[in-house]
């Protein structure tokens, strides 16, 4: 018994040799720093999980009939939901994509179930929608979101690579402003029903996408991305399940880069690169790998006005506090400001295609140009004035 | 170090605004900071980073805002 008892013991020992090691070593601060490093693998595993189940869905959504490489592309679909809703009239790319909505009620039922719900607002709401405009037309250059560069990069477009070079330098530049005090300001309390005006519209748009889908603009089958999409019902249960977990996780695609630069906190990166290869995986199994600069599916070859497109998306973004995809979850939260940055993005995306800004197949437009131009300069201007000029006290 | 204990209002910030007031306030040493937070996000994010900074962090949850205390542990 006792030799059974003992063997029992050993494997235990052999079995969590790290612990026990630690156990045998140490002070109680180690011992307690000990637990806090299990907590936080724990949010490691928990974000790389997240991160892989985002690839994986994505590409399941194209392999149902999302546009190729577009599982999700927070911008896209945006663009797609004002052409639904005939903000504007590019019949090729109208679709109310029932992934947004999906996001926005995932997020906001897992906030409202972990208690952490909240309306607030106020944090220079009208800076925060000139923002989400810019970003949406800076996105809209290089033909997706940041969530969608990584699953162009995972489907081997290469012309997503400038995309990420100017991402990565748009977030480098918001940095510089963060590290010399950017802020736009406090947010403040906002009444219940406050919060919930952005899902109750999502709400809204479910059930007239439901039940009278006639009165909506969609693009017809085979007549661009628009007409290319996964069964209502399965883009549904996406947006819900992957706005529940990115509320979960505070999954952002800038939030990776940034905090590692800022603070060499990698966590958030993880989830970046767990998507990249969760979907480059899935696209070699589904046969949807194609390496490569021209020919890609809904993307174009010029490669500097992909990386300043995307260079605006990552400056504008930081500048935000979170990606696109970000401000969904945080609008399901109850953040207002990030339902009007959404409401910006919408707008930015409805006047790209009003005023032949957005980018096509074929590259990059000259009005697109002028407008990523402008939107740099009214991005650095936001930049300046929320950093440099003096705030008062209280 | 100093053994005096800093107050820092973080509240209606949004990240990363918080963790960068904390890492800038860190640079002073002092034993202790405390900081109130109203967002669980905040409150996640400023005690990864303290605890990374070596910090031994508590939370205390008053009426939807958290209360931090970050002491550095004497080695």
């Amino acid at each position: 018994m006792d030799l059974k008892i003992r063997t029992c013991e050993v494997f235990f020992k052999v079995l969590y040799w790290p612990y026990v090691k630690n156990r045998l070593q140490v002070t109680e601060s180690d011992e307690l720093r000990g637990t806090l490093m299990t907590s936080s693998k724990k949010e490691r595993f928990l974000i790389a999980g997240v991160g892989a189940l985002v690839g994986i869905v994505s590409v399941l959504l194209v392999f149902f009939g999302n546009p190729a490489n577009m599982g999700f592309c927070i911008a896209c679909f945006l663009r797609d939901t004002a052409g639904a809703l005939g903000l504007h009239q590019t019949a090729a790319v109208q679709y109310l994509r029932p992934e947004i909505i999906g996001l926005i009620l995932g997020s906001f039922f897992m906030a409202l179930g972990r208690k952490e719900f909240a309306a607030r607002g106020g944090s220079s709401p009208m800076t925060r929608f000139v923002l989400g405009f810019f970003v949406a037309i800076g996105c809209l250059m290089f033909l997706g979101c940041p969530l969608r560069m990584v699953l162009r990069l995972a489907g081997g477009d290469g012309n997503a690579l400038w995309g990420l070079a100017g991402f990565v330098m748009g977030i480098l530049c918001g940095i510089f402003f963060l590290n010399h005090g950017y802020s736009l300001k406090r947010t403040y309390k906002q009444s219940f029903p406050e919060g919930t005006v952005l899902p109750i519209i999502e709400v809204l748009l479910l059930v007239l996408l439901v039940t009278a889908p006639a009165l909506l603009h969609f693009t017809e089958a085979g007549a661009g991305p628009g007409g290319n999409h996964a069964p209502l019902l399965i883009s549904l249960c996406a947006g819900l399940i992957l706005g529940a977990l990115a509320q979960r996780t505070r999954l952002c695609m800038v939030a990776g880069i940034r905090d590692f630069v800022l603070f060499r906190e990698w966590t958030m990166l993880l989830g970046f690169a767990a998507i990249l290869v969760s979907a480059f995986v899935c696209n070699l199994l589904a046969s949807f790998w194609n390496p490569g600069f021209t020919g890609q599916p809904l993307s174009h070859t010029d490669g500097l006005w992909n990386a300043l497109g995307m260079l605006l998306a990552g400056f504008g973004c930081v500048l935000l506090g979170g990606c696109p995809l970000r401000q969904l979850i945080l609008s399901g939260e109850g953040n207002t400001d990030s339902a009007v940055t959404v409401l910006g993005l919408l707008a930015g995306g409805a006047f790209a295609h009003n005023f032949g800004l957005a980018s096509s197949a074929g590259g990059p437009t000259t009005a697109g140009k002028a407008a990523v131009v402008i939107g740099l300069a009214v991005v650095c201007l936001i930049a300046c004035v929320n950093t440099f000029v003096p705030k008062k006290q209280g | 170090m100093k053994n005096t204990i800093k107050q820092l209002d973080a509240r209606g910030l949004s990240c990363p605004e918080p963790v960068i007031m904390i890492r800038k306030a860190m640079m002073s040493q002092e034993k202790t900071y405390e900081m109130v937070v109203d967002n669980p996000v905040s409150r996640e994010n400023v005690t990864r980073y303290a605890q990374h900074q070596g910090y031994l962090v508590t939370v205390k949850e008053q009426e939807g805002e958290y209360v931090l205390t970050m002491t550095k542990s004497a080695l």
